[in-house]
């Protein structure tokens, strides 16, 4: 009876409560509309991958397709350049990218002088802050055969000027080179809050007992921090497959495309140039989908081996 | 204690010049750049010109400044920065304040919904048909309404808010007989400048330093933002020069591309390089892993 009883009055509270948080649902609302029209609308748009699309016919009203068009692109010819070529980049900016923050990060750690300190803070995010359109810019610019900065200082040295941007073997160094140079500084801040927010007593107590700046420096500071490493090396890893085609289209030109053309560069041109929709977004939810799996069993190792995870 | 003092050294003398090597690569790029926007060209492509500037040629900002479709790209991003940041600022905040109330009912599943988005996507063409279905191809909202709020940031504001405003201050407003709406206007907004601040420069800079959606999604040159127009005049005249020396044509833009490429990477990235050392020291409230979390 009591039961019967209780059921509809913690309901009616709940309601209660809803009624009385009314404004914070509305408050909410903007961004759950936007959210739904602009990140699920397009989720739905997916099914493409799984018909041939026309734009006449809709999504619903064209014909499926099955998983032809998967099918067509992991037989294409083209698949194991463009593999090769997104994992080229990634897994090079990753293992060349990776440590230099972390390495700057420590520097400035144990940095006493402050204004020093400040000022290569300063200068070393400036470049985070320029566009690619600037970055791939300046990259053309320095590096150009005629005038470029770097093409002199070879000539100087007593070398024959390169054509850097032509020569698909120099494009994987200049794309990672002119990455790391763009964010070394800023991916630093994160470690610097990380080794800022590790006691300092820890640090005397090891002094009492003997131990030396370098111990001190691997055992307390590097292990402090090491799972926010983990969890940024997690996130990259998550997107090994996300070679974004913003400043690979910039850096591309029809001599060095064959070790340029990446997995997103080819849905760029095969779906909004070249008009094959549904081929295009296939290709895309397949990159996708290697990626959620990579994140996936990414953190799944780390939290059975360190205890950390992202969810 | 004489081994410890030692060791200090050493460490110093090696952090500092690890230091002075990364802070020389960061800078020498930036530095060339500008010495070289306002030196003769013929010296700067000769590469006399590399320590200091030589032979000052104010020739190149003059025809930036004659340059009709720079000044209309300027204003057009200045109009969608504007806009677009103040937009996103107000909605990322009234969505983080509601997500750090304790006992909301449904705060799990609001959580759910928007990190879903943080991992999974639509992709590109069915975006592009998202866009086309709702008119806003060449449309200027495009460069405003898409990227409203980024999910990432709204954690990051929660968070903040978390941290700096304890909930015992909002109960007791709410006590007073404050609203929640009140309360956010007339409390947490007015307690949050130092986030709001790191949102402005994060939105701002990705609006100033958009070129993709624009180049897909705007055919109007007039409706141009400076990015795109930076494309056109740097990357694409640049590449084809290189390609093709012997088109007289070619020639003649080529000279005058020659004598500005410096100068408009100056003018274009000046706002943003001006701006973003008066945020610095919040940096740090804008990268919080943990935020992740929970």
């Amino acid at each position: 009876m009591t039961e019967k009883k209780s059921l509809p009055s913690t309901r009616r509270r709940k309601w209660k409560k809803i009624l009385e948080y009314k404004q914070l649902y509305f408050l909410l609302l903007p961004a759950v509309i936007y959210i739904a029209i602009f990140c699920y609308q397009p989720m739905y748009g997916l099914v493409m991958a799984f018909k041939n699309f026309s734009p006449l016919d809709g999504i619903w009203g064209s014909p499926w397709a099955g998983l032809n068009h998967f099918q067509r692109f992991v037989t294409s010819p083209v698949f194991f350049d463009i593999l090769k070529n997104t994992l080229t980049l990634s897994i090079y900016s990753l293992v060349a990218g990776f440590p230099l923050p972390i390495v700057l990060a420590f520097a400035l750690h144990y940095t006493r002088n402050k204004y020093f300190k400040k000022t290569v803070q300063t200068i070393t995010y400036a470049p985070h802050f320029l566009s690619v359109v600037v970055i791939c810019s300046l990259c053309l610019i320095l590096f150009s055969p005629r005038t470029g900065i770097v093409n002199t200082a070879i000539e100087k040295l007593g070398n024959e000027r390169i054509f850097f941007m032509a020569e698909p073997k120099y494009f994987k160094h200049i794309y990672v080179w002119s990455g790391i140079w763009q964010n070394c500084g800023w991916n630093s801040i994160i470690y610097m809050a990380a080794l800022a927010g590790i006691d300092q007593s820890i640090h005397e107590s090891a002094m009492i007992d003997g131990a030396n700046q370098l111990q001190r420096m691997w055992y307390i500071d590097f292990m402090g921090i090491l799972p926010t490493i983990v969890v940024l090396l997690i996130l990259n890893t998550g997107s090994i497959m996300s070679v974004g085609y913003e400043k690979v289209l910039l850096l591309q030109n029809s001599l060095n495309a064959e070790a340029s053309e990446v997995i997103s560069t080819y849905v760029y041109k095969k779906g909004v140039v070249g008009g094959e929709y549904s081929f295009s977004t296939a290709v895309g939810l397949f990159n996708s989908l290697i990626n959620f799996i990579l994140l996936f069993s990414v953190n799944m190792i780390s939290r059975k081996l360190n205890d950390v995870s992202l969810w | 204690m004489d081994i410890q003092l030692k060791e200090d050294k050493i460490l110093n003398i090696i952090t500092s010049i690890i230091l002075v090597i990364i802070t020389l690569i960061a800078f020498y790029p930036l530095y060339f750049v500008f010495i070289a926007s306002f030196s003769d060209p013929v010296s700067v492509s000769l590469g006399e010109t590399w320590l200091f500037p030589k032979g000052i040629n104010l020739e190149g900002y003059k025809n930036i400044l004659s340059e009709q479709k720079i000044w209309t790209g300027y204003a057009n991003s200045l109009v969608y920065t504007v806009i677009g940041t103040i937009l996103n600022v107000v909605v990322t905040m009234a969505t983080a304040f509601p997500l750090t109330i304790k006992d909301l009912p449904g705060k799990k599943y609001i959580m759910i919904y928007f990190m879903i988005t943080m991992f999974f996507g639509g992709g590109l063409i069915p975006t592009y048909f998202l866009m086309k279905n709702l008119g806003l191809l060449d449309n200027r909202l495009v460069m405003i309404i898409p990227g409203l709020i980024s999910v990432w940031n709204v954690t990051i504001a929660r968070t903040n808010i978390q941290s700096t405003i304890p909930d015992e201050l909002i109960e007791a407003a709410r006590m007073d007989g404050c609203s929640f709406i009140g309360c956010f206007f007339r409390m947490i907004l007015p307690l949050s400048k130092a986030i709001m601040a790191v949102l402005v420069l994060y939105y701002g800079v990705g609006h100033w330093n958009a070129y993709f959606s624009a180049m897909i999604y705007l055919s109007d040159t007039a409706k141009y933002p400076l990015q795109l127009v930076l494309r056109e005049i740097l990357i694409q005249t640049e590449l084809t020069l290189e390609l093709i020396q012997d088109n007289e044509m070619a020639r003649k833009s080529m000279e005058n591309v020659e004598l500005m490429k410096y100068g408009i990477i100056v003018v274009a990235s000046v706002p943003v390089l001006i701006l973003y050392p008066a945020v610095q020291k919040y940096f740090v409230k804008g990268v919080m892993v943990g935020s992740l979390k929970g």
